[in-house]
This record gives C-alpha cells, sequence and structure tokens, in this order.
C-alpha cells in the first residue's frame, strides 16, 4: 500500500492555501505534517480526506480496496467530535462503527482500547473534552479502515491517555496502515517522515 | 447544581414521601363523593344527562387555568428568588395543567356534539382555552428543548410570565372577535343561573380535581428533583471514572 | 469523489504477512482490507439503517424536534379561523386547503435542522467518507425525517379537521392526500437543505428556495381532497399524480440533494 502525493495545491475559497507538496507514504510509515497556523495542515488532511477539492496534482493511492477511493478507506479525526450530545457514549460509536464498515461487533474493544469502557451508558453530552477526543478515536479501531488521517490528535488529551494513542498509531502502522498527523508537537511516534508546510512552500 | 443546592430539596423530598399516601386517600374519597353526587344530580330538561359532563369540564377549565397561576407564582419565585425549588415546581406543573387544559377541551368537544350538532365550534370559550391550550405546549417545548435544566428554567419563567399578561388580553381579543361574527347566537357554556343541586356535587368535584392536582403536582415535583439528582450523580460518574482510570 | 484529483486505483497484490503485535489496534486487521462484495452490500445496509435509526433516535430524544411540527400545525390551523371568521360553513370548505397549507409550512420548519446540525459537529464530513453512496445517505436522513415530522401531521391532520367542521368520512380522504403527498414535501425540501448547507447560510434560505417548488404538490393535494369531498370531479387523477410527485421526488430528491452537498465542498 502506497499513498503519493505529486505537486498538490489546494485553493480554499479563492485563496490559495499551498501548491507543490509532494510526499510519498508506504504501509507502516507515519507522516507529520508541521508548520505554522493557516499553513494549510488541516486543509491537506480534508484534502485526502476528499473533503476538500484538489486544486492541483495529484494523490494516488495504490495496493488498496480496487473499488473503494481514498475517502472510504481513510478516517478522519478532525478538530470536531462528529459526536452526538444526546446520545450515549456506545450509541455513538456503535453508529460509526455501523455507518463506515466495522466487520464485526468492536464497540466493546474499542471503548476499551481508549479507557472508556466505564462510561458506555452516559450521554456523550456528560463527557470532557478529553474524553470526547478519546472516543472518536474509538472509531478507528471501532471500523478499521488503512489510512489515519488526524488533525492535532494530541490536543486535549492528558499524558496517560496521549501515551495510550502513541501505542494505538504503534499498533496500526505495525499492522501496515497508514497515518497522516497535523500536528504543533511530537504526537510520540519514534520514526515518522515530516512534511513542513508554509516555510518554503 | 451544588451539593447546597440539594439540602433544601431533600428536606422537600421527605415531606411529599409523608404527605403523598394521604394525598391520594383524600383524593380517591372526595372523587367517590362527587362523581356519586353528579350521578344523581337532576338531569337538565332541555339537555338531558348530557349536562353531567360538566362536572368534569367545569373543575377542569377552572384547573387548567390555575395550573397557569401556579407557574406563573413558580416563574416570579425563580426570576426573583432563584429557588432550585420554584424551577422544579414551574416545570412539573406544566404538562398537569396541559392535561386539564386537554381534558376540558375534549369535555367540550363531546358535549358540543349533542348540544350544537358538531363537535368544535369556534365560541370565544373554547377559543381561549385552546389557546391556553397551545401555550402550555409551547412552555413544554421550551423545557424539552433546553438540555441543561438550569438553562431552560429563566427562558420557561419569561415566557411563563409574558404568557400570563397575555392571557387576559388574548381572552379580550377573541371575546371580542367572536362577537362580531356571531352576535350571541349560540348557547353559551353554564349559564349564570345554577342550581344548588347542580352546584354542590359541582364545587365537590371542582374540590376532588384541585386535591388531584396538588397530588400529581408533588409527585411530579419529587420525579423531577430525583431525575436531576441522577443527571447530577451520572456528571459526578463521568468525572471520578476518568480520574480513577490515571 | 474529488473529480479534479485524478485519483487512479490499481489493484495491487497486497501483501499480508502474519503479525502478532499485542496492541488492540491490529486486532482487527485481519478482514480489514477485503472487498468481497456481498460484505460490501451487507455493510451499506448496515449502514442506511443505522443512519435511519440513529436519525430517528436523535429527534425523539430531549431537544429533537420530532413533535415540533405537529405543534407548529395546529397553531397554524388553529390562527386560520382568526382570519376567516368562525363561520363553520366556510372552514368546512376550505377545510382541506387550510390543511394542506399548514402542513407544507410545518413540514418545512424542521428542515432547516435536517443536515444543519450535522455539518455544526462534524458529523457530515464523516458522512460523506461512508461506504454508501451519499445518496442513499440523504436518502436515509430524508426517511428519518419524514417518519418523525411529515407522519405526525398526518396523524394530528383528522383532529384539526374536527375543528374545521370537516366531515369525518371527508377528513379519510384528505388524511389519504396528506400521506401520498408530505413525502413529496419532505423530498423537495430536502434539495433546499442541502444547498443552504452547502452555502453555510441556514434559516431564512430554505423556504424561499423550496417553497416555489412544492407548488404542484399543493395544487394536487387540495385537488384530490376536494374532488373526494364535493366533486364534480373524480378523485383518480389528481390523487395518483399526487403519488407520482412524491415517488418522482423520492428519486430525485436525494441525487440532487447528494449532489449539492458534494459540491458545497470547498
Amino acid at each position: 500500500m502506497q499513498l503519493t502525493a505529486d505537486n498538490l495545491a489546494c485553493n480554499r475559497g479563492g485563496r490559495d492555501v499551498f501548491a507543490g507538496v509532494s510526499f510519498s507514504l508506504a504501509g507502516g510509515e507515519a507522516l507529520v505534517v508541521a508548520g505554522r497556523n493557516g499553513a494549510g495542515k488541516s486543509s491537506l488532511l480534508r484534502l485526502i480526506a476528499g473533503l476538500v477539492r484538489i486544486a492541483g496534482g495529484t494523490l494516488v493511492l495504490q495496493g488498496g480496496e480496487p473499488e473503494a477511493g481514498i475517502a472510504e478507506q481513510a478516517h478522519y479525526v478532525g478538530h470536531q467530535d462528529a459526536l452526538k450530545p444526546t446520545l450515549s457514549v456506545s450509541e455513538n460509536l456503535r453508529f460509526w462503527a455501523d455507518y463506515l464498515g466495522a466487520a464485526a461487533d468492536t464497540v466493546e474493544s474499542a471503548l476499551e482500547a481508549v479507557g472508556l469502557a466505564a462510561l458506555t451508558d452516559l450521554p456523550a453530552a456528560y463527557l470532557s473534552a478529553g474524553q470526547r477526543r478519546r472516543l472518536s478515536i474509538a472509531r478507528l479501531i471501532a471500523a478499521p479502515r488503512p489510512i489515519w488521517l488526524l488533525d492535532e490528535p494530541t490536543s486535549a488529551l492528558d499524558t496517560p491517555s496521549q501515551a495510550r494513542l502513541a501505542d494505538l498509531m504503534r499498533g496500526h502502522l505495525a499492522g501496515g496502515g497508514l497515518i497522516v498527523a497535523a500536528a504543533h508537537g511530537p504526537i510520540g511516534l519514534e520514526r515518522a517522515q515530516e512534511l513542513r508546510l508554509g516555510a518554503d512552500g | 447544581m451544588a451539593v447546597i443546592d440539594l439540602a433544601n430539596p431533600t428536606r422537600f423530598l421527605a415531606l411529599v414521601n409523608r404527605v403523598l399516601p394521604w394525598l391520594v386517600a383524600a383524593t380517591a374519597l372526595v372523587f367517590a363523593i362527587g362523581l356519586y353526587r353528579a350521578a344523581y344530580a337532576p338531569d337538565d330538561y332541555q339537555q338531558g344527562a348530557t349536562v353531567k359532563i360538566m362536572f368534569l369540564h367545569v373543575p377542569a377549565a377552572w384547573l387548567g387555568m390555575m395550573g397557569w397561576v401556579i407557574m406563573s407564582a413558580a416563574a416570579l419565585g425563580t426570576l426573583v428568588w432563584r429557588h432550585p425549588l420554584a424551577d422544579v415546581a414551574g416545570k412539573a406543573a406544566a404538562p398537569i395543567g396541559a392535561a386539564f387544559t386537554l381534558i376540558c377541551l375534549i369535555t367540550g368537544a363531546l358535549w358540543g356534539r349533542p348540544t350544537w350538532g358538531t363537535y368544535w365550534v369556534w365560541d370565544a370559550r373554547l377559543t381561549s382555552v385552546l389557546i391556553l391550550f397551545l401555550l402550555y405546549l409551547g412552555v413544554m417545548a421550551l423545557y424539552w428543548t433546553a438540555e441543561e435544566p438550569g438553562r431552560g428554567a429563566r427562558a420557561a419563567a419569561i415566557l411563563t410570565l409574558v404568557g400570563a399578561v397575555n392571557i387576559p388580553i388574548i381572552k379580550f381579543s377573541v371575546d371580542w372577535w367572536n362577537t362580531l361574527h356571531q352576535p350571541a347566537s349560540i348557547v353559551r357554556l353554564g349559564g349564570a343561573t345554577v342550581d344548588v343541586s347542580i352546584l354542590v356535587p359541582l364545587l365537590i368535584m371542582a374540590g376532588a380535581f384541585t386535591l388531584l392536582f396538588i397530588t400529581l403536582h408533588l409527585a411530579a415535583m419529587r420525579n423531577e428533583i430525583l431525575r436531576r439528582r441522577v443527571r447530577t450523580m451520572r456528571l459526578l460518574q463521568a468525572q471520578t471514572l476518568s480520574e480513577a482510570r490515571t | 469523489m474529488d473529480e479534479g484529483g485524478g485519483q487512479k486505483l490499481r489493484s495491487f497484490p497486497r501483501k499480508r504477512e502474519s503479525r502478532a503485535v499485542s496492541s488492540p489496534a491490529s486486532k482487527e486487521l485481519g478482514p480489514r482490507f477485503r472487498g468481497d462484495e456481498r460484505v460490501i452490500e451487507a455493510s451499506i445496509m448496515t449502514a442506511f439503517t443505522a443512519l435511519l435509526l440513529r436519525d430517528i433516535r436523535l429527534s425523539l430524544r430531549i431537544g429533537g424536534g420530532a413533535l415540533m411540527g405537529a405543534l407548529f400545525f395546529l397553531i397554524v390551523v388553529t390562527l386560520m379561523p382568526f382570519a376567516i371568521g368562525p363561520d363553520l360553513n366556510l372552514l368546512a370548505r376550505i377545510g382541506p386547503a387550510i390543511l394542506w397549507l399548514g402542513a407544507l409550512l410545518a413540514s418545512l420548519l424542521a428542515l432547516d435542522r435536517l443536515f444543519a446540525m450535522d455539518q455544526d459537529d462534524g458529523s457530515l464530513d464523516l458522512l460523506m467518507m461512508g461506504r454508501m453512496p451519499l445518496e442513499l445517505a440523504v436518502l436515509a436522513k430524508a426517511l428519518a425525517h419524514w417518519i418523525t415530522t411529515g407522519l405526525p401531521l398526518v396523524i394530528v391532520a383528522p383532529v384539526l379537521g374536527l375543528m374545521l367542521n370537516v366531515e369525518l368520512r371527508a377528513m379519510g380522504w384528505v388524511t389519504l392526500t396528506l400521506l401520498a403527498g408530505t413525502p413529496a414535501l419532505t423530498f423537495i425540501g430536502l434539495v433546499g437543505a442541502a444547498l443552504s448547507v452547502a452555502l453555510r447560510r441556514g434559516g431564512l434560505l430554505l423556504p424561499v428556495l423550496t417553497l416555489p417548488l412544492t407548488v404542484p404538490v399543493l395544487i394536487f393535494g387540495v385537488a384530490a381532497a376536494n374532488a373526494a369531498i364535493v366533486g364534480p370531479a373524480p378523485f383518480g387523477p389528481p390523487f395518483t399524480i399526487l403519488c407520482a410527485l412524491s415517488l418522482a421526488s423520492l428519486v430525485l430528491g436525494p441525487i440532487a440533494a447528494a449532489a449539492a452537498l458534494r459540491h458545497g465542498l470547498e
């Protein structure tokens, strides 16, 4: 599995966010996108997720599912949690697992993996910011997809949760998955390519 | 929703639990007497036995209006003294008041069928009661929409008071609208002259309805307090469990 | 999805060696890259019902708008006699028209929230990343919306008909036309809801976009209802056209709405 971007350009609302971005990422590799605010880190992730139109260049995934697009093989964790406050923790997760195509009933083990197993029946409205973030990370485990797109995944997480997330990411990479993460600081992965946006164009 | 707020409701809960069985018994007793007296009240010489719907219809109308009075008092308590029980009282009263108003509307329609030949007439009184019902539904919708109990409280209190100011105006305009279109061609409900043989059972029934309202209101307040406690406890659960994990 | 991107997919034989990693993430790795057709079909069905049930559940929970439409309907119908006058004969004659207008306005009321809530909390992004075609996702949301807001209108309509002095037998016919016609209102409004989300302008834009499009539904709905009550024209033709409008919008509405949502991508 190989995700290759060649000379990607992004234009949002008439403003050129970035241009000439190239990278190549094989299965088991991670890419950390860095850069100052407004350099287009989030835009790049949304672009890979198919949520922002590609203004120029090519983005190719080799070795994925032949009939599915990149977006259908990717998970996107953005700044918003995509959680419904009136649904319970497990209802929220079960919906996304079913919708995003989980192969089996993985809700329990996914909640276990992010340390929310004790809060299963609680409405999501009662969760703190960190707990909400962990619940949206549980999505990645409940419905396995090869590409993870993480926008500042460590924000709102305390140190133990950050370590737990790093474990999950390492497991994903070891299983042959890909990770593209936008981050200001280190996210706990020892070996990761770095892509700096904005500085050199 | 600190622990201090729960201190006063705790005493209230203890009181309610002691009083409630007696209230239930009293309600049942007065209802039994009222229904018995109503059943043996004389029939109307024009309307026959259908006039007995009045024994349900008129008290329901009174209590429907009293519900709004109670809510207005509770709204003042919420806005002026910010007493946590006041909001609970207001919230608990809304569906009960709406239910009594609905009973009034339904019995009115059932009474209207043999009297007017149709279930519904845009009579001034019926129409005013219908609008009161709609106002109740509005307040209930407001409580329903607010996720946090505290945030809904002040909004509902303001709406209740605005409604209280508006109800006489609405009543007046509906009366005016009605006389404009139908100059007194319709039999009005509950004429001015009521015989004692009807008045006594009617008053007993009104007493029974009042007791029923109070019983339901106290029980609903208790349920609402317990519901809020459950909420507070679950919020605490979310906090402590995440701390225990680390 | 991203036509500008030139996304080329070649089916390469994949290496999948057996791995032994103890992290929970790797437990489910076995079936994850498999593209079996039947599995995909089944997962689309699962996704469809999951979305349908979620939206129904959401609108029944606290803060959901399930009964607001019916309440609005009741208020609109109550206001009519104050403007027209309490003449029961007149009200009975125009009752079906009042009910249809009320249902039209009430079914528009909640449409505003249909996509806007999912956009606000980021759910819409993920909905677009599902395996299910976006058209089907939109269809699931629209069906859930009709069940929770359109169907209550049909159910309360007989009570309101009573207040407007419409005969019981005639009310049956009016209710039938509402049952056949309100889906068309939802599915036409769906396009407006998607457009207003794509343009990030909620609220007033929606009725302005949608109301003119509902004119045919109103015409044939009221025509069928009147034909059933007073005649002399037969009930069949307008009612058939009404059903046709509902069925056509059931297909076209989701396609147009999905196109609007995709176009809303920056």
